[in-house]
């Protein structure tokens, strides 16, 4: 039985005295831990295939066809393919992010982080990272398919500004989704409600199927706030020849915005998770199942 | 001194916001649990166990009074109080159901900052010490309830716990089950020592099996405390035996047997005339166990023989009825509950 025991450590005290190196190695090892199973969940949950790619993939195919139905210059196409591609990551940080704390309380897991020596941001982390990795093949599923079956061209010119900005843009697009994990819970019995309240709007003015730049005097105001707009606003102007016209600022001007957005969204996530832990033990209403 | 305590709660009181009026989960709760201590808090549902425990797991700040854990305070050293703990409840569906055994216990072992490779060795003794060597590559959504609640007492000692909380870790499992979940409580008991457990429970037995001392709760408050022994002595200072005679004895019959010294009583068992009966069973009072032999002696002397002796205690239950006023089927509203 010697196996119980796993710890050198002769008190609690002793035990309870960590140093800072091990108190970041325990966060990251958190981090990675949350990740896993998102990203172990891409070979175990097949389906998502179906109800992930070809499911969305009829929603780019109409467009498609109605820009050609309409004479829209071709590159409307690759404008929708990528976008329908960006909405994997939007769908992933809605209901994976925003809500997932919703249900990491209904399945009790919320106590056992909240009760667990790391910090809650590394678990919202690991659930960012793990669902970028799952998210971003998904994405990928949908560029591939979509290029092949409507022959879009792409070209490219400065590929690592093209990471550049794709990462930029996941930065504050998770962080939004670690902001609203926390503000979920406090604000919604619903989880579901609330993440479909910001599906359909944002596929409007996140630009997913369309420039925002069509969008006139607003787009401003969403290129302000929602980073999927200006991501992608972006990254179309960085794949696709002709499109700078399209754009609504210049590419160094809108990844300047992201980068603000995503120390303001992660700022944002820290502050509103300490809420979040506050209430908890103050009100007994949030971290515990039935309450 | 507290800090040299597992557990040490004064005034303790939690009071959940609740309409029309606020509910008190807890009224004061003072406890002292002495490491390596194996302690019981034993009340029916919505006694105040669980927000007990929440508040000593730092998921809730009591409303008043302090309570520390292996010395720290359970509002301003949250961090520290977590490093050393742990804690399982019943009916417990933590984790994900797509990750198999290893994988989840693996997950968990990563938020408690164990290295990859001690996590997995670690991963795979708790495997086999709880039983689950056959299941370690079965998705955790395929498990049955008791393999489930197998896999999150592994769980709750990952990281080797110097407090570890079990909240009703029975709850809802067969007979089998528990008693598997009991055996490997009492296992870590021999194996860790030094390790303190609080149990909250419903069930007598369980409470008895394991536990060095138990609190008896209801409605936010401890009503006794104390050993299993201790509190029966509670309800029943007396030693009561029931022995079994092929024959009344002659000269005097129970009479005398109830005049021997240390003797308080001596009556027909299960109210029945004994009277010229071919077998009797009969229950005497003692003032002390001290006082059979005598007993025993003076059956024979006056040509009885003895044919059967078993003494007659209360249970936990009867305490509980004896102090509450009522039996634990008979709850009435929770707190908890009412404040849900």
């Amino acid at each position: 039985m010697s196996g119980f025991r796993g710890t050198t450590a002769t008190n609690p005290r002793e035990a309870a005295d960590w140093s800072n190196g091990r108190i970041i190695r325990t966060n990251l090892r958190a981090i990675l831990g949350r990740a896993y199973p998102r990203i172990i969940g891409l070979t175990r949950e097949p389906s998502w295939v179906f109800f992930e790619i070809l499911l969305p993939f009829l929603a780019v195919s109409a467009f498609v066809f109605v820009y050609r139905a309409l004479g829209a210059a071709e590159e409307f196409v690759g404008f929708v393919v990528l976008g329908g591609a960006m909405t994997a990551f939007w769908l992933n940080v809605v209901w994976m992010m925003a809500a997932q704390f919703y249900w990491e309380k209904d399945q009790g897991n919320l106590e056992l982080y909240f009760t667990a020596p790391m910090h809650l941001m590394s678990i919202l982390a690991g659930m960012a990272i793990g669902g970028l990795v799952m998210t971003s093949s998904r994405a990928l599923a949908v560029i591939v398919i979509g290029s092949l079956l409507y022959g879009v061209s792409y070209q490219i010119e400065q590929p690592l500004l093209l990471v550049a900005v794709f990462l930029l843009t996941m930065v504050p697009l998770y962080g939004l989704g670690m902001l609203f994990a926390s503000l979920f819970l406090l604000w919604g019995r619903e989880a579901f409600h609330l993440a479909q309240l910001l599906q359909e709007p944002i596929y409007f003015l996140g630009g997913v199927n369309f420039p925002i730049r069509h969008l006139g005097v607003v787009s401003g105001l969403v290129v302000a706030t929602l980073p999927l707009a200006v991501g992608l606003d972006a990254m179309r102007q960085l794949v696709f020849p002709g499109a700078a016209s399209q754009g609504v600022l210049p590419v160094g001007t809108e990844m300047a915005i992201l980068a603000v957005m995503g120390v303001v969204f992660l700022i944002g996530a820290r502050l509103a998770l300490g809420w979040l832990e506050t209430l908890a033990r103050r009100e007994g209403r949030l971290a515990l199942r039935w309450q | 001194m507290p800090d040299d305590l597992a557990i040490h709660a004064r005034g303790v009181t939690r009071v959940y916001k609740a309409k029309p009026e606020p509910v008190t989960a807890l009224g004061g709760v003072d406890l002292d649990v002495e490491p390596g201590e194996y302690f019981g808090l034993l009340g029916p549902n919505g006694a105040g166990k669980t927000t007990l425990i929440k508040i000593l797991t730092t998921l809730l700040i009591p409303t008043s009074g302090t309570a520390k854990v292996a010395g720290f305070d359970v509002v301003t050293e949250t961090a520290k109080i977590r490093r050393v703990i742990n804690m399982v409840a019943g009916g417990e569906q933590s984790g994900y159901g797509l990750l198999n055994v290893r994988e989840q216990l693996w997950m968990f072992s990563q938020f408690y900052g164990l290295p990859n490779r001690e996590g997995w060795r670690r991963v795979d003794e708790l495997i086999e010490i709880v039983g689950l060597g056959e299941q370690r590559q079965q998705k955790v959504r395929s498990l049955s309830t008791g393999q489930r609640q197998k896999l999150n007492f592994a769980r709750g000692l990952l990281n080797d716990p110097w407090v570890l909380f079990l909240d009703e870790p029975t709850l809802g499992l067969d007979v089998a089950a528990a008693r598997d979940l009991r055996e490997h409580t009492l296992a870590w008991k021999a194996a860790a020592p030094g390790r303190t457990l609080l149990l909250t429970t419903h069930y007598m037995v369980e409470a008895e099996q394991l536990c060095d001392r138990i609190a008896i709760v209801d409605r936010g408050k401890i009503l006794a405390l104390g050993t299993p022994e201790e509190l029966r002595r509670r309800v029943q200072a007396e030693s009561i035996f029931r022995i079994k005679l092929d024959r009344l004895p002659e000269n005097g019959g129970l009479a005398a047997l109830a005049s021997l010294p240390g003797v308080l009583s001596a009556v027909p068992a299960d109210g029945t005339d004994a009277a010229g009966a071919d077998r009797v069973a009969v229950k005497v009072a003692l003032a002390d166990d001290s006082a059979l032999t005598s007993v025993v002696t003076a059956v024979a002397d006056r040509g009885s023989h003895l044919i059967g002796l078993a003494k007659s205690e209360p249970s936990l239950e009867d305490v509980f009825v004896e102090l509450v006023g009522r039996g634990f089927g008979e709850d009435e509203e929770s707190p908890e509950a009412s404040a849900s």
